[in-house]
């Protein structure tokens, strides 16, 4: 998560003073000035394991598309496949460029009303997102608006967040919901989203509304005890259960085949990238993204180099940390594809010293998710 | 607000020094453990290690990120905080009784270039 040096000056979410008034660490993630930890990342990574946390993800982007051929659009824009895919629901993939690279990871909802989605992209690439959409966009009928300024949007995460969202905030139809589903309701006069999505491994709601409605549902959800939870714990969640972080796991040089997440590329449909995308997977790539623990307690950071007993360099991790929930040092690492077999075993080097590492699978922790 | 023990010495770099004799005890200040959050491993150099003031001795490793840690004295490592291995998170609990490393010190005149307790509460203020 290394962050661009700027002189722009830090943008501020609906929930920025709530943050500060809690005492939050603050720090700037995405060109905004996000909460990192209010306690503890241990104390609120449990909770959201254990019972139920929010996180303030207004930072989030929001780009609609709608017009008799968004649905054309859409599906040629995004990796998976949208076709014969109902209103309410919600799919991951991803944008690629021609050459495979990756723009974003975003998830796509079709709307209720016919030919009209909805894009939530990563806060750090809404500006490029935008600019990209609309450059593909000029071949098509279709408009495409970016409303991010005008959504906050609040993650309530954990075993509980069902209980918490129906008896908290009053939305019964929550508990109906199956995972990657929403449904549309009204809050404060607004449109309210509830959507049975989330980025940490366990059952979860995102709620989308305007920036007066997050900051009520906040307020609510705070009276009522659920634990503020910031960043810090965010990645800590979402990498035990394997989830990718565009800019660590993902990014302009790293496809999504070559982070091993082919299977959200239906590549029997045309798409942008799809050749390449289809090439690479053809070929093999020379580079892999792979799961590696580390026999020590020593922690494997971005960055750090892994490699061969000769000492030969032959990757690079791209995210490590002491998991919280299953007490060992494991990390995502993106290596030669001659040494990603499960088993192999490599070494990372960790500041002075070199520790003994096995390749994993890429899922540290079996997400709890609604069947 | 931190925890300022009178009586220790305090590097910039935010380690504290317990001096015994001819033998410097040194951990990290309450400042420290509290900007850093959780500890989750501290990387500790082996016994007999030759230290050297301002030079790398090891590291704190919290849940988000890593720090290096400075020695304040030169000298060499004569024992080191064995009990940190199974339970890093003592140095949250107390920076001042978490000790790191004890160094038998080669040039005690290193100590002069450190702070006393109200300097380094001026440091951090």
């Amino acid at each position: 998560m290394s962050e661009p040096i700027t002189n722009a000056p830090l943008q501020l979410t609906c929930l920025h003073d709530r943050h500060v008034a809690l005492g939050a660490k603050m720090s700037p993630f995405a060109g905004f000035d996000m909460p990192i930890q209010y306690t503890s990342i241990i104390e609120e990574h449990n909770a959201v394991r254990q019972r139920v946390g929010m996180f303030d993800v207004s930072h989030m982007g929001e780009i609609f598309v709608e017009g008799p051929e968004a649905e054309t659009f859409v599906n040629y824009i995004f990796t998976n496949e949208i076709r014969g895919f109902a209103p309410g629901k919600v799919l991951y993939g991803m944008m690629c460029q021609r050459d495979g690279g990756t723009v974003d990871d975003l998830l796509v909802y079709r709307e209720f009303e016919p030919d009209h989605f909805l894009l939530v992209v990563n806060a750090a690439n809404i500006d490029k997102d935008f600019a990209w959409i609309e450059k593909q966009a000029k071949a098509f009928q279709v408009t495409v608006r970016n409303e991010s300024p005008d959504w906050g949007q609040i993650a309530v995460q954990g075993p509980l967040a069902e209980k918490t969202v129906v008896e908290v905030l009053g939305l019964k139809e929550a508990a109906e919901l199956e995972f990657y589903t929403y449904y549309n309701t009204e809050f404060a006069g607004r449109r309210l989203i509830v959507s049975r999505t989330g980025y940490t491994g366990e059952d979860g709601f995102e709620l989308y509304t305007s920036l007066e409605g997050t900051q009520a549902l906040w307020d609510k959800l705070i009276v009522a005890g659920v634990a503020p939870c910031g960043l810090g714990c965010r990645d800590t969640l979402r990498f035990e259960a394997g989830l990718p972080l565009y800019g660590d796991e993902l990014s302009e040089e790293i496809s999504p085949v070559m982070a091993g997440l082919g299977m959200f590329c239906k590549l029997d449909k045309a798409f942008i990238g799809r050749d390449a995308l289809a090439a690479q997977k053809a070929e093999g790539m020379p580079r892999k993204l792979v799961g590696l623990e580390v026999h020590d307690r020593a922690i494997p950071r971005a960055g750090y180099p892994v490699e061969l007993p000769t000492g030969e360099e032959i990757g690079v991790v791209t995210t490590g940390y002491h998991s919280i929930t299953l007490d060992k040092s494991i990390a995502f690492a993106l290596i030669d594809s001659r040494y990603a077999p499960l088993g192999t075993e490599l070494l990372v080097r960790i500041r002075k010293k070199i520790f003994p590492a096995t390749v994993t699978g890429k899922r540290f922790y079996k997400p709890n998710y609604k069947k | 607000m931190s925890k300022i023990l009178e009586g220790l010495k305090y590097s910039e770099s935010h380690e504290w020094v317990s001096v015994d004799g001819n033998v410097a005890t040194i951990g990290v200040t309450d400042f420290a453990q509290s900007e850093m959050g959780d500890i989750t491993y501290v990387d500790m150099p082996d016994v007999d290690d030759e230290v050297t003031a301002g030079e790398e001795f090891g590291a704190l490793e919290s849940v988000k990120a890593s720090s290096d840690l400075y020695s304040p004295v030169s000298g060499t490592v004569i024992a080191t905080n064995e009990a940190l291995e199974d339970s890093p998170e003592t140095v949250n609990e107390d920076a001042y009784a978490a000790w790191i490393i004890k160094v038998e010190m080669s040039d005690p005149s290193e100590l002069d270039a450190l702070m006393d307790a109200a300097a380094y509460e001026a440091f951090i203020a």
